[in-house]
C-alpha cells in the first residue's frame, strides 16, 4: 500500500526563488522526496526555472519571473511533488579513503572519550556506515551525508573552529561531512581525505551529486600522502564502486 | 594591446560581472556585482555587453594607470570625485586614459561600490560563463582574489575618444522593499518590530553579508533550523537577533531562519547603502515585487538608448566662448544642458 503524499509547503524566497519545504527536521523520507522533485524539475525542463538547490528537507527553485510567476510555478511544483515517488534507481556509490586520527583528525580521541569507546572503534563505526549525499552546500563541494550510525551521533562543538583543513572528514549532530575547502566548522574532526569534491580544471569539477551513496575506507598516512599528490594532479582518488 | 595597471587600490575591489550560475547545487555561489544596474550602465557607456566583467571598486581611493596605449573606461555607481591626469571626470561618463596617464578615483561621497567598465571588457578565462571573483572558491579572472597594487589587466586599445554620458533615473529614496519569508513564521511580534524599526548597516559587513544594527529580533522557537537554501537578499536572523542580509558572496545554504528577502529591484540600492546610515524595510506583495522586477528589466534594456555623446556639447561651449558668437544659444531650460555642463565642471 502506498501512503498518500502530503503536499509540501510553497514558501517565497524573494521574487526570484521558491522554497519547496517537505519537512522542518532532518528526515530521510523528506530528503528522498526533495531529490525526486529535483529530478522531475530537471527532466520536465520547467519554463523559467534557472537552477535548483536540494537540501535535506527542501528544494530551492530559482526562477525568472519574466517567464513564470510565483503562483503558477508554485502550483506546478506542488503537482510534481505529489506524483508517486519513483522506484529507487541505480545510484552511484563512491568509496572515499580517509586517514583517521593524529594531526589529520584532531578530535578522534575526544570523540572516543565522549562515546566511551576506543578510537579504533570510532573508526570502525564510521567506516561501517552506509551514507547518502543528502545535500551539498555552503561552500563548493561541502557534502552533507546522512546515514551516520546512531551510536556516533553527538552535538556540535561549543566553540566552532575558524579554520579547518581542506579534505576534512567530520561528524556533527546526526550527520557526517566531506569538506572540500579550508574553512570554519563546528563539527568534530575525525580525519582527512585526499578526495577533492571540488577541483577546478578537472572534468567534472564537482565529484559528488546529491543522492550519491558513499562508503569510507581507512588508509594510512603514507597512502594519504600519495593520494593527495595524485589528486592534486587531477586524479579522482575516490573509487566509483557502482 | 594596452594594459591597465593597478597602481593603488581600495579594499574590496574585485572583477565582477553578472555572476556565475548553474552550480549552486554544488555549493558554488554566483557572486557577481552588488549593483547590477550600475554594472550594466558602465558597460553601456563603453559599448560592451551589459553584463560584461568590470572592476567593482571599493569605497576608498584607487589609482589605475594605462600602459602600452590609451584605454577607454567608464565610471558608474557610488558618487565620488575622479580625474584623469588632473582633468576631472564625472560619474556616469566615459573617459580615455592616455598611455602613461592615471585615473585617480576618490573616496565615495554617497554609495559604496563603483563600477569601472573598460572598452572591450576584461580579458580572462571564464568559469561557468563568468569572470566574477569568488575568492573563497579560488575563482575569477584574471586574478581569483581582490585586486592588489601591481596587478595588470590586459585590455583592448581605446577605439576612439568619443566620450559618452548616460542618463539614469534618479535613485528612489525610501524604504528597502522586502517579500516576507520563507521562515517568517519563526517570528511573531518580531515581524512588526523588524518592519517598524530603523536599521543601520554595521561596519562589519562585506560581500558575503551586511550585518544590521537595531532592535533585537526574537525567534519563536530558537535560532537553529535545518540548513536551507539561500538567495541574494535573504535576511537571516542569527542567535543575537541582529539580522544579516546575504550578499553575492553568501553561502548557498544556511542554518538560521530567514525572516524576509530583499526584492531583486532593490538589491543594488540596498548594497550601495553606506554603513551607519539609517534605513527602513517595507513589506510588499509578491505581485508588486514581480512588477518591480519587470520595470527593472525594462530599465536595463533601455540603457544603450540612454547613452549620449558627452563632449560635443562641451566642445561647443568652448568654441562658443572662444569665438564669442552671439545668437547661437544653448537652451537654458533643458535640464540635460546643465547636467552635462556640471559634469564638465565637476
Amino acid at each position: 500500500m502506498v501512503a498518500a503524499l502530503s503536499p509540501p509547503r510553497i514558501l517565497p524566497s524573494g521574487d526570484a526563488a521558491i522554497t519547496v519545504e517537505f519537512s522542518r527536521t532532518i528526515d530521510a523520507e523528506a530528503n528522498r522526496r526533495v531529490l525526486a522533485l529535483d529530478r522531475l524539475v530537471a527532466s520536465d525542463a520547467l519554463t523559467g526555472v534557472t537552477e535548483t538547490v536540494p537540501t535535506y528537507r527542501s528544494l530551492l527553485v530559482h526562477y525568472d519571473s519574466l517567464q513564470i510567476g510565483f503562483e503558477a510555478l508554485g502550483d506546478k511544483l506542488t503537482e510534481l511533488a505529489l506524483r508517486p515517488l519513483p522506484e529507487a534507481t541505480a545510484t552511484r556509490r563512491w568509496r572515499i579513503p580517509v586517514v583517521y586520527g593524529g594531526e589529520n583528525g584532531i578530535d578522534l580521541e575526544d570523540v572516543a572519550k565522549t562515546l566511551n569507546i576506543t578510537p579504533d572503534e570510532v573508526v570502525a563505526r564510521h567506516v561501517g556506515g552506509d551514507y547518502r549525499v543528502a545535500m551539498i552546500g555552503f561552500t563548493p563541494g561541502w557534502s552533507y551525508l546522512s546515514g551516520l550510525p546512531d551510536s556516533m551521533q553527538m552535538s556540535r562543538r561549543q566553540n566552532p573552529r575558524l579554520l579547518t583543513p581542506p579534505g576534512t572528514i567530520s561528524i556533527g549532530g546526526i550527520q557526517t561531512g566531506v569538506q572540500c575547502l579550508a574553512g570554519p566548522s563546528g563539527w568534530h574532526l575525525l580525519g582527512r581525505t585526499a578526495v577533492r569534491t571540488y577541483q577546478l580544471h578537472r572534468d567534472p569539477i564537482f565529484l559528488l551529486e546529491p543522492g550519491d551513496a558513499v562508503t569510507f575506507s581507512a588508509v594510512d598516512e603514507k597512502t594519504f600522502a600519495e593520494q593527495d599528490r595524485a589528486a592534486e594532479g587531477g586524479e579522482f582518488v575516490a573509487e566509483l564502486m557502482s | 594591446m594596452s594594459k591597465l595597471v593597478v597602481t593603488s587600490v581600495s579594499p574590496g575591489t574585485s572583477v565582477q560581472d553578472a555572476g556565475r550560475f548553474g552550480a549552486q547545487r554544488y555549493g558554488l555561489v554566483p557572486s557577481g556585482a552588488v549593483d547590477r544596474l550600475a554594472l550594466a550602465a558602465a558597460n553601456a557607456l563603453v559599448g560592451n555587453e551589459l553584463f560584461a566583467a568590470t572592476i567593482e571598486l571599493g569605497p576608498l581611493n584607487s589609482v589605475l594607470t594605462a600602459r602600452g596605449g590609451a584605454v577607454r573606461v567608464a565610471l558608474t555607481g557610488a558618487t565620488r570625485p575622479a580625474d584623469v591626469a588632473g582633468q576631472p571626470m564625472a560619474v556616469n561618463t566615459s573617459v580615455t586614459i592616455a598611455d602613461g596617464e592615471s585615473l585617480n578615483i576618490g573616496v565615495v561621497r554617497s554609495g559604496t561600490f563603483g563600477y569601472l567598465a573598460i572598452e572591450g571588457g576584461v580579458r580572462g578565462e571564464p568559469m561557468f560563463g563568468s569572470l566574477a571573483v569568488n575568492a573563497r572558491a579560488g575563482l575569477g579572472s584574471p586574478y581569483p582574489r581582490p585586486l592588489q597594487s601591481g596587478d595588470e589587466l590586459q585590455v583592448a586599445a581605446a577605439s576612439s575618444a568619443n566620450e559618452k554620458r548616460i542618463d539614469l533615473p534618479a535613485v528612489v529614496e525610501g524604504p528597502i522593499r522586502v517579500v516576507m519569508g520563507p521562515q517568517d513564521d519563526e517570528f511573531d511580534d518580531a515581524k512588526e518590530l523588524f518592519l517598524s524599526s530603523e536599521w543601520k548597516i554595521s561596519a562589519m559587513s562585506d560581500r558575503m553579508g551586511y550585518r544590521l544594527e537595531g532592535p533585537v529580533i526574537k525567534h519563536l522557537h530558537g535560532h537553529n533550523i535545518v540548513s536551507d537554501g539561500t538567495v541574494n537578499g535573504s535576511i537571516q536572523v542569527p542567535g543575537n537577533g541582529q539580522p544579516i542580509v546575504l550578499m553575492p558572496d553568501r553561502g548557498t545554504t544556511g542554518g538560521y531562519p530567514k525572516i524576509a528577502t530583499v526584492i531583486s529591484s532593490d538589491l543594488g540600492r540596498f548594497g550601495q547603502t553606506q554603513p551607519g546610515r539609517g534605513f527602513r524595510f517595507k513589506a510588499i506583495s509578491m505581485a508588486e515585487a514581480q512588477a518591480e522586477y519587470r520595470a527593472t528589466a525594462e530599465l536595463l534594456r533601455s540603457l544603450p538608448g540612454r547613452v549620449h555623446d558627452a563632449n560635443i556639447l562641451m566642445l561647443d561651449i568652448k568654441a562658443l566662448q572662444s569665438a564669442n558668437v552671439a545668437g547661437v544659444a544653448i537652451n537654458a531650460m533643458d535640464a540635460t544642458t546643465w547636467q552635462v555642463h556640471a559634469a564638465a565642471q565637476d
